[in-house]
């Protein structure tokens, strides 16, 4: 039996906790159970946000019942098999070039490495989008390998430019948009991963894969001047 | 003819809203919306539009603009504010009216609307509404992300804002009485979801204590100033939901409410969720306001919610023939005498 706490988030929200951790499987039930939740379409749910750690459930509760949701959750969970993974991969350009990595130098002496282990180590894994959160578009990748894990910078920057490659902790993200920001930043993507001319947005989905794939400087600035996203379409079928 | 309303100042921070960007917070996007729903609905039902039509946000100072349509119909509604509409752009004096009602203006008046009192915000809606196109099925404007309302960002001096209707419709003029926008003398909180990452001690000092709204404060959280609260094991949590009017509490340990702009997700724990039927009025709070907080359960909040909504649905019968005063007539008359048009033509019909 899964181990979870279904806690208020005031009145009009519920949030599914499985604990304060990063953690694949974790990952794995919450996605299963946003998934099986949005299936029902129960009348009176508004909206299911998964993150990290928990599902935050919003409902109408002159509609449902907190008691009735509680119980379909617990229902749910109980029946939870090994989620099969309904995801999509995706190879997301990166350009690692010192000019474009401000910090990529001081992680590689944190973490006793050259730059370019750095680079390998981060561009030949892949990542499983935790969850969409912080900013519109922005997927939170994990798991970091362990050789790279770093805590935040001590003094956070005021602004990054949209597209900044970013590690902290067991986690890398590539940021949609100019944003204040207290992660590592080791590239930069010439593809953005936020587009609101998109009908749905968002190019990536919490449970998608995705593979960096580095690109040289001159490859970088022929992308941006393309504009061309290269990423396959979201589905409809969240 | 194309009808708009062009603006010549924008006021402090006015942007387009509705009742929010429902449905997207899985892909990191903030429902936005009205920071005070009630009052956003009184401004569209005095014009006899649809409760969740988008309107203009007002805060603290009001924009003036130039009417580009034959005729309008507007209304204000929230904070008390007074609303001028002058003949032309270099008029000094002109016809006032207050929020809580509609009234009309003309192609070339200007319409100015002044600081608010009372609250921080008040709503202007358009009879008819604005020509603006949903950006994932909502007009509200969140700016930090350049997405929607008006150019994804608040209004400035030039914007020419496209109304769906060129012309006043043959209404009479309105006014809403007795909308009941007093705020509770507490702000009413469910603790959690994560009041157990705070000692008992500093659980009771927040529930005791009094907090200023500090002028950091924006439509994304609203930032207090008062007791501090101790975390229990660091202020680090792995990032999890955030409904609306939850309060997390960062390493400084002040209090932060978060707000409609909120972001989806985020890392510090929450102590206490302001219930829904509260939000309004923390909406429509000020900087500089006292606030203190008061335990509730889900059962009683749930309860003051459906109170909440019932005043809201409430509202269309609240909705009174505008009736004037002699000085008003005084005023009317010589508006009427002076200028011409369908618009006043429509005003006089009011005149009792």
């Amino acid at each position: 039996m899964t181990e979870y706490n279904v806690l208020a988030a005031g009145d009009t929200a519920l949030i599914v906790d499985f604990g304060n951790q990063v953690d694949l499987n974790v990952s794995a039930k919450v996605l299963a159970l946003a998934g099986r939740l949005n299936a029902l379409k129960i009348d009176g749910v508004i909206e299911t946000v998964p993150t990290i750690r928990s599902l935050s459930i919003y409902y109408e509760p002159l509609t449902v019942s907190a008691i009735g949701l509680e119980r379909q959750v617990a229902d749910i969970l109980e029946h939870l098999e090994e989620a099969p993974a309904t995801g999509r991969t995706c190879d997301i350009p990166v350009c690692y070039d010192p000019e474009l990595a401000p910090d990529l130098e001081q992680v590689a002496l944190q973490c006793n490495l050259h730059p370019a282990d750095v680079v390998e180590i981060h561009s030949s894994r892949t990542y499983h989008v935790y969850m969409l959160g912080f900013l519109p578009g922005l997927a939170y990748l994990g798991d970091l390998p362990p050789e790279l894990a770093l805590p935040r910078r001590t003094t956070p920057r005021p602004r990054i430019p949209a597209g900044s490659l970013g590690i902290g902790g067991k986690l890398t993200c590539i940021y949609p948009m100019a944003t204040p920001c207290g992660w590592h930043l080791i590239g930069r993507s010439p593809i953005s991963l936020w587009d609101p001319a998109l009908t749905r947005g968002a190019l990536l989905r919490a449970g998608d894969k995705v593979r960096f794939k580095p690109v040289s400087l001159h490859e970088y600035r022929r992308v941006c001047s393309d504009g061309i996203v290269a990423l396959p379409q979201p589905d409809t079928s969240h | 003819m194309s009808a708009a309303l062009r603006i010549l100042e924008p006021g402090l921070l006015t942007t387009v809203q509705d009742l929010g960007r429902i449905g997207y917070q899985h892909l990191g996007v903030p429902t936005s919306g009205a920071l005070d729903p009630v009052s956003f609905r009184a401004a569209n039902i005095l014009v006899g539009n649809a409760p969740t039509e988008g309107a203009l946000e007002i805060a603290y100072v009001g924009p003036r603009f130039i009417i580009e349509a034959d005729s309008v119909n507007l209304a204000c509604a929230g904070a008390e504010v007074s609303v001028d509409v002058l003949d032309d752009e270099a008029a000094v004096n002109g016809v006032r009216y207050s929020s809580m009602q509609s009234f009309r203006a003309r192609r070339g008046q200007v319409v100015r609307v002044g600081q608010t009192a009372g609250w921080s915000l008040v709503y202007l809606a358009v009879e008819g509404g604005f020509d603006i196109k949903p950006v994932l099925g909502s007009v509200s404007t969140y700016v930090r992300g350049h997405i929607g309302g008006w150019q994804g960002r608040a209004l400035a001096a030039g914007d020419t804002l496209p109304l769906r209707q060129s012309s006043a419709g043959k209404r009479d003029e309105f006014r809403l009485e007795g909308l009941d926008l007093t705020r509770p003398s507490r702000f009413r909180v469910v603790l959690g979801p994560q009041n157990t990452r705070f000692s008992d001690t500093s659980i009771r000092a927040f529930l005791d204590g009094e907090y200023t709204v500090s002028p950091a404060t924006d439509r994304m959280a609203m930032q207090l100033a008062g007791p501090r609260l101790e975390h229990i094991g660091g202020h680090d949590i792995v990032s999890d939901g955030i409904a609306q009017g939850s309060i997390q509490v960062p390493g400084h340990g002040q209090p932060v409410i978060l707000m409609a702009d909120r972001q989806t997700t985020g890392g510090y724990p929450k102590v206490a969720t302001i219930i829904s039927a509260d939000l309004p009025a923390l909406g429509r709070s000020r900087i500089g306001d006292k606030i203190s907080f008061q335990e509730a359960s889900v059962e009683e909040a749930q309860q003051l919610r459906r109170t909440l909504l019932q005043q809201i649905d409430a509202i269309p019968s609240r909705i009174v023939p505008a009736h004037r005063t002699s000085d008003d007539l005084t005023t009317c008359l010589l508006t009427h005498n002076l200028i011409s048009g369908i618009a006043n033509a429509q005003l006089s019909l009011s005149v009792e």
